[in-house]
């Protein structure tokens, strides 16, 4: 059967990362158009009418958003390499790690991230308070996962390259090693990883974005009250 | 399977400790059920979700599993010899069912909250006018997934029906507080009959709290859990 397999995604998003790793690490065959979102593509639009997001697999013509969901539905439809454990139970943990690294860490890094001042103070609290639950999950295991790579562990992988791009643009570390030694450990194992290494988008580039990004948040702060 | 080997630790009330209890009757399920006092959290609450601290909390065999759709497909995949599956066997429909449960979560859950919060007669109006845009998506949804069955799962109550059914409740207070048909012959006349049969389920009926009793309990939002 000719497989069709194609992944709408940009060049610096986290979560069209995520289809792009577990795509890779199936030895999957797809092709990827990287979007540009201040013009988006009828094929996309088309797609993913509710959201209009990236990434969107296309599966046969058929399309699925949603990172996670992108994530479960390859690790079923493509069964090699497993990236999600048989047990039940083991899969539930999984699945809640992948859960609280978007609802909790993504939620309190991009606070620590965009707010100033004495917010930006408590962000930060919060989102090192978010990341010791991390550092705890990650006590006797090399990855979330386990031995291997898992769900968890390319829900969170973000995480391995845009701190460091975080914590560039805000000039605060957010994971030093002396507190983190197993998330810091986890950080650069996996982005060293077979697949994971080649694909990460050029550092500068990236900061140059989030820069910008940051700034109307520098600029707001900064009008008198 | 004893009794005592599963534990649900919840509030009635609540919409998402109903999703772990649907799951556990469909698949013919004894459990406790222990009613937490969420001014007081118990010890075993604190213990088994130091995470988050909240319910549900499902506890089989002593492990627990946390979030109320990680539980749901916990408990099918948990005691998938018994009884019916919840979600669907299709990889392709079982991501469609993940992807408007999750939608659900954030979509509905915020725009139903929105009304709550709303302070005024014309934010209320917006609020409303935005939740029934929610809906008439979820009735194309329902279309879709039904494909002219009773459920979103087909002829059985599955994971959709699940996600979303568990608010039924606290649309029905939302519509007796606010005086206004959310639900209607016109703009949703696929869910309004759903909605019926779902409350309805021998699976649901038991668990479903009445209308009267949220509207009393019924401060501001929703319980969060």
């Amino acid at each position: 059967m000719a497989e069709e397999v194609k992944l709408l995604k940009t060049w610096s998003s986290p979560f069209g990362l995520r289809a792009f790793w577990i795509l890779k690490l199936k030895g999957v065959q797809f092709d990827f158009i990287d979007e540009d979102l201040s013009n988006k593509s009828p094929l996309l639009l088309q797609s993913n009418p509710v959201y209009k997001k990236v990434p969107v697999l296309i599966h046969n013509g058929k399309p699925i958003s949603e990172s996670l969901v992108i994530l479960e539905y390859v690790d079923e439809t493509w069964k090699q390499n497993p990236l999600l454990p048989e047990d039940p139970y083991e899969r539930a943990r999984a699945r809640f790690w992948a859960k609280f690294g978007e609802d909790k860490v993504l939620v309190s890094i991009w606070n620590a991230f965009i707010k100033q001042g004495k917010e930006q103070e408590e962000a930060i609290g919060l989102a090192i308070e978010t990341l010791k639950f991390l550092e705890e999950e990650l006590k006797g295991k090399r990855f979330f996962g386990g031995e291997k790579i898992g769900l968890a562990d390319l829900a969170l992988g973000w995480l391995a390259n845009l701190i460091g791009v975080f914590e560039e643009v805000i000039g605060v570390k957010l994971i030093e090693k002396e507190r983190f030694p197993l998330l810091s450990a986890w950080m650069q194992e996996f982005a060293e990883a077979p697949v994971i290494k080649e694909s990460w988008p050029p550092h500068e580039k990236l900061v140059t974005k989030f820069r910008a990004i940051r700034e109307p948040y520098v600029a707001a702060a900064a009008q008198p009250k | 399977m004893a009794k005592s080997d599963v534990k649900v630790l919840g509030f009635s009330p609540s919409p998402f400790v109903m999703r772990a209890r649907i799951a556990l009757k469909i698949k013919s399920v004894e459990y406790e059920f222990l009613e937490e006092n969420l001014g007081s959290k118990s010890e075993l609450l604190l213990k088994s979700n130091p995470v988050h601290k909240k319910i549900p909390v499902l506890i089989h065999n002593d492990k627990p599993v946390c979030e109320s759709l990680i539980i749901v497909e916990y408990v099918d995949e948990a005691w998938s010899s018994s009884g019916p599956s919840i979600l669907p066997s299709d990889p392709y429909d079982r991501a469609v069912a993940r992807f408007w449960a999750a939608y659900v979560d954030e979509k509905w859950f915020s725009a139903l909250r929105d009304i709550g919060s709303a302070n005024g007669a014309e934010a209320k109006k917006a609020a409303i006018e935005q939740l029934i845009e929610v809906l008439v998506l979820l009735e194309d949804a329902f279309v879709k997934c039904s494909k002219g069955k009773p459920f979103f799962g087909g002829n059985q109550i599955g994971f959709l029906d699940i996600a979303f059914g568990s608010y039924l409740g606290w649309l029905r207070v939302t519509e007796k507080i606010n005086e206004v048909k959310l639900l209607d012959e016109v703009k949703t006349p696929g869910l309004l009959k759903w909605a019926e049969r779902f409350c309805a389920d021998a699976a649901v009926k038991d668990v479903m709290p009445e209308t009267d009793k949220l509207a009393k309990l019924r401060a501001s939002a929703p319980p969060s859990s």
